[in-house]
């Protein structure tokens, strides 16, 4: 879910004002965010408290609280790797340190520039063929080293 | 009449390529001008065959995978059209010993069917248990439910109609039904293939239950790690809406009953059913304290069911077939059948869906064909993150409830991790506190305090500190986690734990050197 667009208070208002009525809007308001910008900005805080009746700091501490909402833009692709016993079982440690020691990715750290933010999920529901990951959304199973290294030689020619 | 094909949509086989398998058939077909129609399907299950691509015949369905892109053409040469020859062809599918030993009802249509097809749905069965409950009436329906035995498949194992039942009694404004479709345990992955490869049967049987207990309103709540899941669930949603199965009348009853798919945030303890409504309502994942009960008062405070996708989706061959024919399978207290999903370092991973009982070895070996890597197993955890790691020598005990208890494990949601003798069983205990730690949702000691302290003596364990000293305190804390956390993720995690700590002691006495060097 990388950023489409550059975060723009008018166009979060519309968002936001689009599913305020819903029951439970808060999840679905920070999806669209989400989509829309490819994190939440903090200035989007008190633009949903204010719609939801709800204070900044719960407003807040929903984004905190779950892993999927962002609060500063991820450039480049997005990996998101399954760390999960089914995928150890099949060796998704040597991936993650094959990142670090081949490509200088740290998985769920800073990654300014390399083109592709690598982040650690707990199962993907792909279980019977780990090691499994999501690219930009779409299932990977199987993953071996020569697949982790063409996935990041694409990211990286699509930053240069 | 044009020939069909059939090629899995569901994500594990999209993670293999299967749809550059379908675009090379079909570009392949309009080079030869052959006449062919593609069905994308939900997936059989058997993944180590994805992509696994199917011809209709007169015969039957024959299968042939796992095939790539790159073999459609002498596929063609080879006349799989007619189910002809070729070193991937598995001949009929359903003879597939894999296929033919299960016990199918939940996922007799998964892999079959058009999963976004309410015709193809109805033409398989589809709708019977519904048009039986309508028949029935509410009280009768839960009745039903009550009589066939059913437990709940999320992994607290409560029964279904029971639970049915107290929402029924309790009088309110406004009801609910909520499925449970956060599937956040490692090597589970039932409720996803479901949620592709039939998901008119999940709507069925939450239409089931809304009738029955008196619910206008439903809601899925699905993880966002299932983003292919979530789009194909929300189209069928659409689809029974304007068939009328969905809306003010349902299948023309008069009835109405409604529902929305809701897309989770990436928090395993939304899994837990008060987790999951604090979510729904827009709020942080934190739990409730029980009582009272979600069946009394649940979602924004109202009387509300709370199941799991299997637990849902057996209702509607219960309904068809009888609570006596469903109690006929399984064993002892643990009646029907379980959607096992074996995963991990093993040969032919997927799902297999049996009656209760089954031992362990004949899922691991006999369906799974031992390891992957051809080494020896030496471990397999049974029910998620939060389940036991069972040594070789446990294999034969049977998978239900009551036996998995007895050897101090837990079915859960019938995920099955085959390890083999690589495992560092210690680093295992660690990542389950690691997990628990990570996951934690705050609102309790135990857990949240307990999870971190937990990560801290293992390693300490794993360094050769104080070792004596430091196993005594772990299991101190795994006590204190297990008798004082609020739900399931703090008084779980201990599980794991102490099972590896009694079956695999070894790990835990290895020369820190070791540790140190890796």
């Amino acid at each position: 879910m990388s950023g489409r667009t550059d975060f723009d208070v008018d166009l979060a208002r519309t968002l936001i004002d689009r599913k305020r009525t819903m029951p439970g809007a808060t999840l679905p308001i920070l999806h669209d965010l989400m989509e829309r910008f490819g994190y939440i900005d903090d200035a989007a805080i008190p633009l949903i408290a204010d719609a939801l009746n709800i204070s900044r700091a719960e407003a807040l501490g929903v984004v905190s609280f779950y892993h999927d909402f962002h609060r500063s833009p991820i450039n480049g692709r997005v990996l998101k790797l399954c760390r999960a016993e089914s995928c150890q079982a099949m060796g998704c440690e040597d991936l993650v340190s094959h990142l670090v020691v081949r490509h200088g990715v740290t998985v769920d750290g800073e990654d300014e520039g390399s083109g592709i933010h690598v982040e650690s999920v707990y199962c993907l529901g792909n279980c019977a063929l780990s090691p499994a990951a999501l690219l930009d959304g779409q299932p990977i199973g199987r993953l071996n080293r020569d697949r982790l290294d063409a996935i990041i030689a694409d990211a990286r020619g699509k930053t240069q | 009449m044009s020939a069909r094909v059939f090629v899995p949509g569901d994500s594990s086989a999209l993670s293999v390529g299967a749809d550059a398998v379908a675009g090379a058939i079909f570009a392949e077909a309009r080079r030869r001008g052959a006449d062919l129609a593609i069905v994308r399907t939900g997936s059989r299950g058997l993944f180590w065959l994805e992509p696994l691509v199917e011809v209709e015949t007169a015969a039957g369905r024959v299968g042939y995978g796992p095939v790539a892109p790159g073999e459609a053409a002498e596929l063609f040469d080879a006349g799989f059209l007619a189910g002809g020859a070729h070193p991937k062809a598995l001949g009929l599918i359903e003879d597939i010993p894999y296929l033919a030993r299960q016990q199918r009802l939940i996922f007799a249509r998964c892999g079959l069917i058009d999963p976004l097809s309410l015709d193809d749905y109805r033409n398989h069965g589809g709708l019977r248990g519904l048009e039986r409950a309508l028949a029935l009436g509410p009280k009768a329906t839960i009745e039903e439910i009550i009589a066939s035995g059913l437990r709940g498949r999320g992994g607290a194992g409560f029964p279904t109609g029971v639970k049915w039942r107290t929402t029924a009694g309790v009088d309110a404004d406004q009801k609910f039904v909520v499925c449970n479709a956060d599937e956040g345990d490692s090597g589970t992955f039932a409720d996803r293939m479901l949620m592709e490869g039939d998901p008119f049967l999940l709507i069925e049987g939450m239409a089931i239950a809304a009738l029955s207990v008196g619910a206008a309103r439903g809601y899925v709540y699905i993880r966002s790690e299932y983003p292919h899941a979530f789009a194909v669930f929300s189209r069928a949603i659409e689809l029974a809406r304007a068939a009328g199965l969905l809306g003010p009348s349902v299948l023309g009853s008069g009835r109405a009953f409604d529902l929305e798919a809701r897309l989770g945030a990436g928090a395993y303890i939304c899994g837990e059913e008060t987790s999951l409504l604090e979510s729904l309502e827009g709020k942080r994942g934190q739990i409730r304290v029980k009582p009272p009960l979600p069946a009394i008062a649940g979602l924004f405070g109202k009387p509300t069911v709370v199941n799991n996708v299997l637990s849902f989706a057996s209702t509607p061959w219960i309904l068809e077939h009888g609570a006596k024919a469903y109690a006929d399978y399984g064993v002892g207290r643990s009646l029907g059948s379980q959607p096992f999903q074996l995963a991990g370092n093993v040969r032919h991973g997927g799902l297999i869906e049996l009656a209760f009982g089954a031992s362990l070895r004949d899922l691991v070996e006999g369906f799974g064909g031992g390891t992957m890597t051809g080494r020896p197993i030496r471990a397999v955890q049974v029910g998620g993150p939060l389940g036991a790691y069972f040594p070789a020598s446990l294999l034969d005990t049977p998978l239900d409830y009551e036996s998995m208890a007895a050897v101090k494990g837990m079915l859960g949601h019938g995920g099955i991790v085959v390890f083999d003798d690589s495992v560092d069983m210690a680093r295992q205990a660690r990542f389950a506190f690691e997990f628990c730690a990570k996951e934690s949702c705050g609102k309790c000691t135990p857990c949240r305090i307990g999870s971190t302290r937990g990560v801290e003596t293992v390693d300490k364990i794993i360094a050769g500190r104080d070792r004596q000293k430091n196993l005594e305190l772990l299991r101190d804390l795994c006590e204190v986690m297990t008798d004082g956390s609020l739900c399931a993720l703090g008084g779980l995690a201990p599980m794991p734990v102490l099972s590896a700590l009694e079956h695999f002691s070894e790990d835990f006495a290895k020369a820190p050197a070791r540790a140190a060097a890796e």
